[in-house]
């Protein structure tokens, strides 16, 4: 396959980024997306240019590193999956593919189309865990958790935290990853004793990172490569508000 | 001169020896425990759970991961499951079955009292990660569910749907991250370390660089933890991340730290299988597949129908033939050996005829597609978003590929290597598995190492330490490693040759795949070290590494990485040229029983080879820890 590639380059934060053209000849369709790129990049050294830096590290979908705009589509046009598992079949021959990074205030470019997600690292700082102790720990059967409330709480653990819900809204929104997080634990009864304050600290970090406003539009779900539900997010806000609720007792 | 190496451990009777070491080991009081520092380098299961736990006990911790969040780190990839002796299911499953499986798993080639600890504090960590909101599959009641895994019989994998290892690591990041929050851990995402510093002989620090900005820093501490994970991607096509690698443990080793039993990889056989040049990893599908798919290749080398098209009789099911009672659940040494056999004999499948089938069709028939899929339904649609095939209508196509490092650093029963102050756990030492890991066994020795070990062990090392100063950075010791870092960055830099670091690889990979894979040969060893030799001179002359240090520079990372690989490649094949025998994953075609099988030889090669540093990687020396078998007399291993 010929591939005509429009990638966006940018040298830092701080300077100005723009469109570049570049031509592949010989694309195959078993490539992954991200293969094709190292193609690119291989052929960028050897004529003396600095390669496309982008992020990447499992290639197989579960660990969220890798992530860009495709087309104006957080992760491509196939749904449900990340950018290294996209392959080139999902293209064809002479098509012409916009490339970006996932833009959001929150997540300042590094370089081209890596960007820097550590605003994520923070929001689970803020409270995204169960304040036990190494040792503390009881018989792991003395706490039941019924088969529902275990893979409901898993339906929203599964977030790989790669930022395509942020990329998607247009508000940079960080409502679908934080929320995924307070749900999984509030549906946990190890977790739930936590969730008033879990949830509105994390809620007041997401909004400290200069992430926006959910107005449930839920385009986040929509390109989520684990399919998040929005519910979540109703959750959050319900969560959220019992706690603002309570805490004026 | 060679030596005979011991680690003490501990008196007793196999199941009372870890509590006697824990009833005998150094404290250290709270409040020294604020002055003491500690770097953990690597955030997998092993670093996050060692950082946390550290933290939580008062320990100041830096922590350091290449990834750009430490929720990246490949044990997020693992699948299947974690063991624990349970024994939930009321099979006799014990903590001591589970070491006898774990010894026998691993060809009786690790040490005892390593493998026993490791199974006895397995029901810890379920616990533990329960406690931390971990969501594990549950039965309808409300309790804990379990599966079986490869050469057992009992059931005592526990699991979280396909995806064991995210949901454990998310459990061990929200806790680092909580001590985070803390104040006790302080994170250093996006950052390589390229060197230990040693002052008076002891780990005192690292040379790390920002791979954000180039960036060469300096971190001190009272001891360094390596959890930096396996090297399987030194044969390129892997089913490790892009960014695993033996760099941390490499430059440890050239430091003074033995390196063990290196040769010794699992090959993994249910893998995808390589469709093209341009291909830079394998994914692995869950060795679970084998529950309820049967492998099977053609009988005949020229076959050209489709699978579906192939009767009964023109099939060999081999794995059935070969081994009538673990069948298609084989452990992973020998099912992936039977299949480089077929492959090699012309009837591998697929456009490169590099793979078997893995057919589906009679559990399709006897349970219905919907229970399949309800079992392996995400394992399906991976396969078809990278194949672009059902595998509800035709088989998958599988094939071996490279996926975890039984051998690593050397480490004592304390889980310290040869330098005072160093540790590795998790996959980067080489203590538990002997000459081939059990499935689901990984996920929990990086678990068991940092939650509950380390713990005991280096507050046992920094009991010593208290009266010891902070570190000073501007040591000469750190002064001369940076240098030498920085040199031979400038040196890539300046090379200015034709191949690039992954062109490198990717013959150096081919190389070892032939030649120190699966099979291994001593001609075929002499010739991969004449091999390895020349592409090494090659890559001092002809790399090419664009741009500079001073800035993000993925090229120069890989060029860092490729170069350590070019030197435990040698290495590798040094250590399976000289182990004149078959045990687990090491298979010399020389030494095999009339049957095929591994061939031990017990009486000259009952002993972990743990290798010195020479300064010349073609002549490192070999010492020799002797394997002691007290509790357990080694027997053929056998799955017939």
């Amino acid at each position: 396959m010929k591939i005509k590639l429009k990638i966006w380059r940018q040298r830092d934060s701080r300077s100005k980024g723009e469109f570049k053209e570049y031509h592949l000849d010989d694309v195959s369709k078993d490539m992954s997306f991200l293969e094709m790129l190292d193609t690119l990049n291989i052929k960028l050294i050897k004529q003396g240019d600095l390669p496309v830096e982008f992020d990447h590290d499992c290639r197989e979908g579960i660990c969220g590193q890798c992530g860009v705009m495709i087309n104006g589509i957080a992760h491509g046009p196939l749904k449900n999956t990340t950018t290294c598992q996209l392959h080139m079949r999902s293209f064809n021959d002479g098509d012409t593919i916009h490339v970006e990074p996932f833009k959001a205030a929150a997540f300042p470019i590094v370089r081209d189309l890596k960007v820097n997600r550590s605003a994520f690292d923070n929001i689970i700082s803020s409270g995204g865990y169960v304040s036990v102790d190494t040792g503390q720990a009881p018989e792991a059967n003395s706490i039941p958790v019924t088969f529902e409330e275990a893979e409901s709480a898993f339906d929203a653990a599964a977030c790989i935290g790669c930022g395509a819900c942020v990329a998607s809204c247009k508000n940079s929104s960080a409502a679908l990853f934080t929320s995924a997080k307070i749900s999984h634990l509030a549906r946990l009864p190890q977790g739930d004793k936590e969730t008033s304050t879990r949830v509105v600290n994390m809620v007041n970090q997401m909004e400290e990172e200069g992430f926006g406003y959910c107005t449930n539009t839920e385009a986040c779900q929509v390109e989520c490569p684990e399919n998040i539900s929005v519910l979540n997010i109703a959750r959050m806000n319900y969560e959220y508000n019992k706690a603002k609720v309570l805490a004026k007792k | 001169m060679s030596k005979t190496i011991e680690a003490p451990i501990p008196e007793g009777p196999i199941a009372e020896k870890w509590s006697n070491y824990k009833a005998k080991a150094k404290l250290v009081s709270p409040n020294n425990r604020k002055r003491l520092e500690v770097i953990v380098v690597g955030t997998g299961l092993a670093g996050a759970s060692a950082a946390a736990s550290l933290a939580e006990m008062g320990y100041n911790v830096k922590s350091f991961c290449f990834q750009d969040s430490p929720r990246r780190a490949h044990s997020v990839a693992a699948q299947g499951g974690v063991n624990a002796a349970k024994n939930y299911k009321n099979d006799g499953d014990s903590a001591y079955r589970m070491f006898y499986d774990t010894l026998k798993g691993g060809d009786f080639r690790s040490r005892e009292a390593n493998t026993y600890r490791l199974a006895e504090c397995s029901a810890s960590l379920i616990d533990q990660a329960v406690a931390q909101g971990v969501p594990f599959g549950r039965e309808y009641g409300g309790y804990l569910r379990n599966r079986s895994f490869g050469g057992v019989q009992v059931s005592r994998t526990f699991y979280a749907r396909g995806q064991t290892g995210q949901q454990l690591l998310l459990g061990s990041y929200q806790a680092l991250l909580r001590q985070k929050q803390a104040g006790k851990v302080k994170l250093y995402a996006r950052h390589e370390m390229l060197d230990v510093v040693i002052i008076e002989g002891k780990a005192r620090g690292i040379i790390a660089r920002n791979l954000d900005t180039g960036q060469i820093e300096r971190h001190g501490a009272h001891t360094v933890v390596l959890a930096t994970g396996g090297f399987g991607k030194i044969y390129y096509l892997s089913t490790l991340a892009m960014g695993c690698n033996a760099s941390a443990i490499w430059r440890a080793h050239k430091k003074g730290a033995f390196m063990a039993n290196p040769s010794w990889t699992q090959i993994h056989p249910t893998s995808l299988p390589q469709s093209g040049e341009h291909q830079s990893k394998l994914t692995l599908m869950s060795e679970s597949l084998r529950n309820d798919g049967r492998i099977w290749v053609p009988k005949d080398q020229n076959e050209t129908r489709a699978p579906g098209d192939i009767p009964e009789e023109d099939r060999d099911y081999y794995l059935e033939r070969k081994y009538p009672s673990f069948g298609n659940l084989a452990p992973r040494d020998i099912s992936s050996r039977a299949a480089k056999e077929q492959i090699d004999l012309g009837k591998g499948v697929g456009p490169l005829k590099n793979a078997v089938y893995l057919d589906f069709s009679r559990a399709i028939n006897e349970y219905g597609k919907d229970v399949i899929a309800e079992r392996y339904g995400n394992l399906f649609t991976m396969y078809k978003k990278i194949t672009g095939i059902d595998a509800y209508r035709e088989p998958m196509k599988i094939s071996p590929a490279a996926h975890f490092s039984m051998g690593g650093l050397w480490v004592d029963y304390e889980l310290m290597t040869t330098v005072p102050g160093l540790f590795a756990i998790g996959e980067a030492n080489f203590s538990d598995h002997g000459a081939n890991r059990l499935g689901a066994n990984s996920l929990l020795q990086a678990c068991v190492d940092g939650y509950f070990i380390l713990p005991y062990t280096l507050q046992n090392y920094l009991a010593d330490q208290i009266r010891i100063e902070k570190t000073d950075v501007n040591h000469p010791a750190f002064e001369e490693s940076e240098r030498q870092v920085k040199d031979q960055m400038q040196a890539f830099l300046n090379c200015k040759g034709k191949k690039t670091a992954e062109e490198f690889h990717k013959e150096l990979g081919r190389e070892l795949y032939d030649k120190c894979g699966l099979l291994r040969t001593k001609e075929g060893l002499e010739k991969a070290i004449e091999n390895i030799k020349k592409l090494r001179e090659e890559y001092k002359t002809n790399l090419l590494v664009p741009g500079t240090a001073g800035e993000v520079n993925s090229e120069l990372e890989k060029a860092g990485r490729v170069s350590d690989y070019m030197e435990l490649a040698e290495l590798m094949c040094l250590d399976a040229l000289h182990r004149e025998e078959s045990c687990g994953a090491h298979f010399r075609a020389e030494y095999q029983t009339a049957e095929g099988e591994a061939k031990r030889d017990d009486e000259n090669y009952c002993y972990s080879a743990a290798w010195e540093w020479t300064g010349n990687a073609s002549a490192p020396m070999l010492n020799r820890e002797p394997l002691v078998f007290e509790t357990v007399k080694p027997t053929v291993r056998s799955y017939k």
